[in-house]
This record gives structure tokens, C-alpha cells and sequence, in this order.
């Protein structure tokens, strides 16, 4: 195929475009090739000869024909049918998203997750035209592989500092906002279908509950997806994002009990009681999971030092079962996984590699964004697929209802939630939280587990109505109407160590003050629980001598790394950033004779890590790798495209440099002659900095 | 009782303007005030480094410090009391009040740079009006005290590289042979711009008075 091959001359969206259309048509026919190859069924006992799929020479090797010719090539598809579709899809999702990106104007416009809905919009009529009947959508595939990604990866990275202090806050919105919206929507839409006018008399008032339910939960999908875009302020954004994630403790909760009783038929005052119990039993039964399987994460994490390759896997498997684990018991999986992560994180950053930390990072975001894309696309194709009955009176009742209800909640509950905070939410930042209530793919999946009836098809509609009506129409809007009330956004901050000092200085502060004020306030318990983390937990959980590294140096450290990272990257480059200031350490050291420059004493093993790094880009290297092993990590040997001029340039840029990031003399003919200057023949001189703190 | 309850009355609408408290928090602060002073009109240095929960805080020395710092009391005094009294004590804890909804941009830049103010004042141990690196490298070797034994080094390069960061954010292009004296107000503010100290740097006080108000005090 030619037109595979990329063509400079062409512009890049025309063949985004070829590639797309190409692929459009190819899916409903490999889907479709099923049918016509029924016959080659018969030749799974044969072992594929050939994978090349020629539609051309397909040859019917089923019956042995004594006279018939040796196939040279035969087409068996049945074979790979599931990886080959499933690869397909990701490949198509992955490629939209490689598309619209490339287009800017749309992109700023338009958030992601809309453009894909319409993708799958477009997917389902194309195959429904080919008149095929692929039912895609398994709620059982979307809750056990395409949503845990996201979760995982949203709770690894969740902000800690944010989230507790806004905790009482979140809980409030998450637990109470959704009863009242489930009760507010399901309440209200039994007394509109007990009108005579509408002929929905049928519809029970549990059923009206159950449909409350599924629909009332914010959904953190779709939350992420579009606030992703608009970066507000972090405050803003942990209040929706944690609501998203906590509310499903009671989601699960509502569900199940409305569905047994739906087919019951009653709920007693002693159900209700229950309900309540379960709602306790499913919540901290499902943070108890995920600590416990977050504290084996971290203890393993601890041991595998040797074996720095599998790192990764530890910490996405142990999160997978803790998820799994919580879903046995139908306990909420969700904040399972989150509680692992977050127990986990600390602890497992202490003892793994630098290398594993990347892998883990970027695992997670790719995962996480292709389940982001896959679901969209499955819920746009869904929609056309799906079985529907459309119903004018209940789809607008319920569109105007969530929309009512999530206000009156929001405005009710910041009333109430005003009285205890310090820092009071405004009203900008309540329509924020009430705008950001968007529903997503968890109400669809939710609805689609219902049993069949006339009554799902019905509520299958209207949760898609709503879904895509917030999807569509706040999605597309939150963005001009953050800009238009001018809602403060993330501060674009790099680390910074004044700030982490200070930040460490207040916490001691504050915790000092309410000691002397004699209140046991939220500082208070704070430091208790760093101390006892400090004190037992590191200790049993890091390896080495980092369970003793207090923070403010862990935090030096990284960043003293990152900067070096930074350096070496930008040197190999050969593009020569703008260096911002000329300051060194030579402006602020006092005059005097007694100045003893101060060395960075990085512990031995980061001494290590930082060396390997400047050697492994430094150094000229025509050394070979001396084994393959695929246990082993091997260090990169330098790149051998670089001339010997150039790299003696860069190397003394490099130099100049790092004078202005590591705490490092500036006038180099003043240091003792050190034993030796070349450690290893060709390194540069920058490793005689590392040499020092040996 | 009635003529004492009176006149506590005013001292107290007083301290309300001065300090911003209401009345129920003054109240209870002055409750706590006496558990600490034993009753008397004054406390020392001494009383509060009895509290017991104090033990374990690194920085325990320059918080106990703060209180005793005439800078910290808006009246243009330097120098530190030997002992102080209940509006003193007002004075300083009115540092941490929260902003409220009513405050506005101005009142909130003001208690910033109030707040900023206090922790200025104590890093600057000398009162210079700057905070030289041997004072910050001071702060830092205190805070990593209570950490173990790293030693000196560690807090040493921390400092110079915190140091070195507000030369370079501040006054970026300096000769070689220049010397950055040491952190002005102005620099101190600009490099802790990001933390929003207004809305960070305050506690809870109560309007009501909880048991907990009278334990913390060792029964010596």
C-alpha cells in the first residue's frame, strides 16, 4: 500500500484523512469477513501457514483432495480474529486522536471527547450501513479492563496535599449531592410519570430510583477528559475530580439495593437501615483493600532492587487486584484502587529506580489514555447500535431535572459546607463545581446492565441524551465561560526550593500555634500521623538508608537530579537553551578566607545514579554491549553520531553550566587538585564534581 | 462581678478592633492565656516551653521567639520582651486569622504581606532588614533537626542552593564579582508569591471553648 508511505510533499491532514478512510472501510470488513470464513474453521487443526491476508487467493484448504495442488497461500483468519479486531480498534482510536491533533483549530474549539463520540457516532452508522451486527459494548469489558486505567492513573497522581485539606468538603458534595440528586431526579420523575398526559404510568417508583441513580453520579472520565483542557485551579478541580471518585461508594450502593428491590418490589425501614450499613461496609471495605494491597505493593517494592526490570509491574498488578479484589465482594472498586495508589506512591518513589518511575508515569498516562479513547469511540458507536426508544416528555424531564437538581445541590451544600471551611467557596467556584457535573460512560454502562426490558430502552436513551448533553454542550462551553468569569487557573509552578522549605517551615509553624492555642486542630493531627509515618511505617516499607531521608532532602535531591537530567538532555541536543541567569554560587558566598565551598552531599547511591547519567551521555563510548540479556538493563552507549568537535564544545557549555545549577565553585583553579581529574578516559570534567563527595 | 464583667467588656471591644477576633474567640483565648500564665498577668518564655506537645517541633525555639519579637506587635519597636501580657499575645496570634468572604483584593494583599511580615521577621534574627545566608542557613539546619543526623552538609547545600534561586529569580544578571547581600523583603515576597500565604497561613480559633483548651500545660 503505497499511500502508506509517508509523502513529504503532501500536507499532513490529507493523509491523516487517506489513513482514517482506509481503515473505515477495512474494520466493518474485517468484521464482516467472519461470514465468509465459516469454511476455514476446519483448518484450525492445521497449523497457519501463511498470515498474509490476500482476499484474492483465498484457497479452501479444509477437504484433503489427494489431487489437489499444495497451497501456497491460504487464508485463515478465525485464528486471530479477537486480537486482530481489538488491535484494530485501538490502532483506529489512536489514529482519530492523532488526527485531531494535528488540526489545531478544531482541538481549541472542540474538547477531545466530543470529536471522538462523533467518531464513534460515525463508526456505528458505517457499520450498521454494512448491516452488521457487532455488539461491542460489554459492560463487563468496560469495567474490568478500560476503566481501571483511568482510575489507577488518576489516583497514583492525585494530589495529596489538595485533596485532604479539602476532604470534609469533597465527602459532603460526593455522599450527600448524590442522594439528593438521586432522590431530587428519581422522586420527581415518578411524580411526572404518574401524569395521566405522558403514559408512563407504568414505571415504577423504584425504577424511577434505580434510574436516579445510574444517573445522578458525576463521572470522573469525563471530568478528566475535559477539565484536563481548561486547567483551573487546583482547587476547583480536586472538589469535581474527588467527587467524581468518591461518589461511587454510594453509586454501587444505591444500585444494588434499588435493583433488588425493584424485582421485590418494597423497601422496608429495615432495607433502608441495611442500605446505610452497606454504604459503610462498601466504602471502608473497599479503602481496606486497597491499603492493604498498597502496603504489599510497598513492601515488595522494597526488595527488588536487583530486579529493577519488573518494578513496573508490581505496582500495576498490585492495583489491579486490589481493584479486582474489592469487585469480588462488590465493594466499590474504585476507591479501592485509588486508596492503593495513594497508600503505595510514597513508599514505592523511595525504593524504585528512576528509570522504573518513568516507565510507571508514562504507562499509566498511555493506558489510561487509550481507555480514555476507547470509550468514547465504544459509546458514540453504542449509540447508534443500541436498542432505543425514544420518549420525548421523559428525555427532556430528565435533562432539565439533572441539570436543576446539580444546581440546587451544589448551592445548598456550599451553604451548608461554608459554615465550617476557612476559605470559602465563592459563587464563581459553585457555578464551576455545578458546571463541571458531567455525566459519562459509568451511567451508560450502568444502565446497560439492566435487565431487558422496554423500560431499559427508555432509560438507555435518556441517559444517552443526557450524557451527550453534557458532554456536548457544557464540554464545549466550560472552556469561553471559565475565561469570560475569569476563574483563576493552575499556576504554571516549577519546583522550587524556597517554596518546599517554606511550605515544611509553615506546616511546623502552624502545628506549633495550635499547640500553643491548645486546640488539637487538622496541623495538629497532620504532624501526629507524619511522625508515626516517619517513626514505624518508612522504616518497614523503604529500603536502605532512604527510610531515614527526611523530606525537604528527598525533595532536594530530585530536583538537583531533574536539573541534571535537564543539563545533559539539552547538551546532547546540541540547541543550546537560553541560560536565564547569571548568578553562581560565587555572588552569594560570603568574602573571606574561612569560605569552604560547600559540596552537594548527595547520598552514595544517587551520587551513582547522577554519575551514570553524566558518564552514559558524556562519555564517548564505542564499547559494545557485552551481552544481551533481556534481565538485564544495560546503559545507553553514547550515540556515535557526534563529532569530536562538537562534543568538546558542548562539553565545555556543559561546564559553564553547571556552574549555575549544582552548588558547585565557580572558579575552578581554585579547588585542590584533586587525585585524580580523569576517572575513566574521556569523561569530562564535570564528573570531578561527583568525585569530590566521595 | 457585675462592674468586672463590664469592664472586661470594653478591654475586650478593644482587642476586637485591634485584632479582628470576636468576642467568643478573645474570650476563650484569654481562658487559655490564664491556664498558661497560672493566672497571672503575664507569661515568660518559661510558660511556653512547658507545653508539652511543643517538644517535638524543630522550629520550637523561633515560634516561642515570635511571640516575644516587638516587631511582630505593629509598633515600629525593635527588640524583644522579657515577658508579655495578653494583648501581646493577641497581637501576635492575630497573624493567623483566615480571610473571610467579605475581604477584599486590597485587605487580602494587605494580610499577605502582613503574614509575609511575621515569617520575615523570624528568619531575620539580627534585624537587618535582610536575611543573610547564615541566617537561612540557620532556618534550614533547624528544620532538618529534629530529622536525625544528616548533618551540617546537607542543610548547608539546601540553603546555598535556596539562596542561589532568589539571586537568580531576583536580580538575574549579576557580574561575577557582585555580591548578593542577602534576601530583601521585596525578594522574600517575590519568591513565595506562589504559596498564597493568605490563604494558607492561618488556623482554626474556635468560638467555643473545648476541653482541650485546658491540657497542654505539664503539671510541674
Amino acid at each position: 500500500m503505497a499511500a502508506l508511505r509517508p509523502v513529504r510533499r503532501r500536507p499532513a491532514p490529507r493523509l491523516t484523512g487517506l489513513l482514517c478512510v482506509l481503515l473505515l472501510v477495512f474494520v466493518p470488513f474485517a468484521s464482516a469477513s467472519r461470514d465468509v470464513d465459516s469454511e476455514s474453521n476446519e483448518t484450525w487443526g492445521r497449523p497457519a501457514r501463511s498470515t498474509q491476508e490476500d482476499p484474492d487467493h483465498r484457497t479452501n484448504s479444509s477437504d484433503p483432495h489427494p489431487k489437489k495442488s499444495f497451497p501456497v497461500l491460504s487464508f485463515n483468519y478465525e485464528h486471530v480474529r479477537k486480537p486482530f479486531e481489538i488491535s484494530l480498534w485501538i490502532l483506529l482510536a489512536l489514529l482519530m486522536k492523532l488526527g485531531f491533533h494535528i488540526i489545531p483549530r478544531v482541538s481549541n474549539i472542540v474538547p477531545e471527547s466530543c470529536l471522538l463520540i462523533v467518531v464513534g457516532l460515525l463508526l456505528g452508522g458505517i457499520i450498521k450501513a454494512v448491516n452488521e451486527k457487532v455488539s461491542l459494548f460489554d459492560s463487563k469489558f468496560f469495567f474490568l479492563y478500560l476503566l481501571p486505567p483511568i482510575i489507577l492513573d488518576a489516583g497514583y497522581f492525585l494530589p495529596i496535599r489538595p485533596f485532604t485539606e479539602n476532604l470534609g468538603t469533597i465527602l459532603v458534595f460526593a455522599v450527600v449531592g448524590t442522594l439528593w440528586n438521586t432522590f431530587f431526579i428519581g422522586g420527581l420523575m415518578y411524580g411526572v410519570c404518574q401524569i395521566e398526559a405522558t403514559q408512563l404510568g407504568d414505571v415504577s417508583l423504584l425504577s424511577c430510583l434505580l434510574f436516579g441513580t445510574i444517573i445522578s453520579a458525576v463521572d470522573p472520565v469525563a471530568v478528566l477528559a475535559v477539565f484536563e483542557e481548561i486547567h483551573i485551579n487546583e482547587l476547583l478541580h480536586i472538589l469535581v475530580f474527588g467527587e467524581s471518585l468518591l461518589n461511587d461508594a454510594v453509586t454501587v450502593v444505591l444500585y444494588h439495593l434499588f435493583k433488588e428491590f425493584s424485582l421485590a418490589g418494597t423497601v422496608t425501614v429495615v432495607d433502608a437501615v441495611l442500605g446505610v450499613v452497606c454504604f459503610f461496609v462498601v466504602s471502608l471495605g473497599g479503602i481496606m483493600f486497597g491499603v492493604v494491597y498498597g502496603i504489599l505493593g510497598a513492601f515488595t517494592s522494597r526488595f527488588t532492587s536487583h530486579t529493577r526490570v519488573i518494578e513496573p509491574l508490581f505496582v500495576f498488578l498490585y492495583s489491579y487486584m486490589a481493584y479486582l479484589s474489592a469487585e469480588i465482594f462488590h465493594l466499590s472498586g474504585i476507591m479501592s484502587l485509588i486508596a492503593c495508589g495513594v497508600v503505595m506512591r510514597p513508599y514505592v518513589e523511595a525504593n524504585i529506580s528512576h528509570k522504573s518511575y518513568t516507565t510507571i508515569k508514562y504507562f499509566l498516562k498511555m493506558w489510561s489514555s487509550v481507555s480514555e479513547t476507547l470509550i468514547f469511540i465504544f459509546l458514540g458507536v453504542s449509540t447508534v447500535d443500541g436498542p432505543h426508544d425514544w420518549n420525548w416528555t421523559f428525555v427532556i424531564v430528565t435533562v432539565v431535572l439533572c441539570l436543576v437538581s446539580r444546581v440546587l445541590g451544589v448551592i445548598g451544600l456550599t451553604f451548608i459546607i461554608n459554615k465550617f471551611r476557612i476559605v470559602k467557596l465563592t459563587k464563581k467556584d459553585q457555578f464551576i463545581v455545578a458546571y463541571g457535573g458531567l455525566r459519562g460512560a459509568i451511567a451508560f454502562s450502568l444502565g446497560f446492565l439492566l435487565t431487558d426490558s422496554k423500560m431499559k430502552r427508555m432509560f438507555l436513551t435518556a441517559i444517552i441524551t443526557v450524557i451527550f448533553f453534557t458532554v456536548f454542550v457544557q464540554g464545549m462551553t466550560i472552556r469561553p465561560l471559565v475565561e469570560l468569569l475569569a476563574v483563576k487557573k493552575k499556576k504554571e509552578s516549577k519546583a522550587s526550593i524556597n517554596e518546599e522549605i517554606h511550605t515544611q517551615f509553615l506546616d511546623h509553624l502552624l502545628t506549633g500555634i495550635e499547640d500553643i492555642c491548645g486546640h488539637y486542630g487538622h496541623h495538629h493531627w497532620k504532624d501526629k500521623l507524619n511522625r508515626f509515618n516517619k517513626t514505624y511505617v518508612k522504616k518497614l516499607l523503604i529500603a536502605g538508608e532512604r527510610s531515614t531521608e527526611p523530606q525537604l532532602i528527598s525533595f532536594y535531591n530530585k530536583m538537583e537530579m531533574k536539573q541534571a537530567m535537564m543539563l545533559v538532555e539539552s547538551g546532547s541536543a546540541a540547541k543550546l537553551p537560553t541560560v536565564v541567569s547569571s548568578v553562581s554560587m560565587q555572588n552569594i558566598q560570603p568574602r573571606g578566607p574561612s569560605s569552604r565551598r560547600a559540596m552537594p552531599s548527595i547520598s552514595k547511591s544517587r551520587e551513582q545514579e547522577i554519575r551514570k547519567i553524566l558518564r552514559g551521555n558524556l562519555q564517548k563510548t564505542r564499547q559494545r554491549l557485552r551481552s544481551y540479556s533481556r534481565h538485564d538493563l544495560m546503559m545507553d552507549p553514547f550515540e556515535d553520531n557526534m563529532s569530536e568537535v562538537r562534543f568538546r564544545k558542548q562539553r565545555v557549555e556543559m561546564e559553564r553550566r553547571m556552574s549555575h545549577y549544582l552548588t558547585v565553585p565557580a572558579n575552578r583553579q581554585e579547588t585542590t587538585p584533586v587525585r585524580k581529574v580523569w576517572f575513566e578516559p574521556g569523561v569530562s570534567r564535570c564528573s570531578r564534581i561527583i568525585n569530590y563527595t566521595l | 462581678m457585675g462592674a468586672t464583667q463590664t469592664r472586661s467588656e470594653h478591654k475586650y471591644q478593644d482587642l476586637v478592633e485591634k485584632t479582628g477576633f470576636s468576642l467568643e474567640q478573645i474570650t476563650n483565648l484569654h481562658k487559655r492565656f490564664q491556664h498558661l500564665s497560672g493566672n497571672e498577668e503575664t507569661i515568660s518564655k518559661e510558660s511556653l516551653e512547658s507545653i508539652p506537645a511543643l517538644a517535638n517541633n524543630p522550629i520550637k525555639k523561633q515560634i516561642i521567639g515570635a511571640f516575644f519579637d516587638k516587631r511582630n506587635q505593629h509598633q515600629d519597636e525593635a527588640g524583644s520582651f522579657e515577658e508579655i501580657g495578653f494583648e501581646q499575645f493577641l497581637m501576635v496570634m492575630s497573624h493567623f486569622r483566615p480571610p473571610s468572604l467579605k475581604t477584599t483584593e486590597e485587605e487580602k494583599e494587605a494580610m499577605r504581606k502582613e503574614k509575609l511580615r511575621f515569617l520575615f521577621n523570624m528568619h531575620d534574627t539580627d534585624n537587618d532588614g535582610t536575611i543573610t545566608l547564615a541566617e537561612y542557613r540557620t532556618v534550614v539546619e533547624e528544620l532538618l533537626s529534629k530529622s536525625g543526623a544528616i548533618g551540617q552538609e546537607a542543610a548547608k547545600a539546601i540553603a546555598d542552593a535556596a539562596m542561589l534561586e532568589v539571586a537568580s529569580t531576583n536580580v538575574p544578571h549579576m557580574a561575577p564579582d557582585e555580591f548578593y547581600e542577602g534576601i530583601t523583603f521585596e525578594h522574600f515576597e517575590q519568591i513565595l508569591k506562589g504559596l498564597e500565604m493568605e490563604s494558607r497561613m492561618h488556623i482554626r480559633f474556635l468560638d467555643m471553648d473545648t476541653t482541650t483548651m485546658r491540657c497542654g500545660k505539664s503539671k510541674s
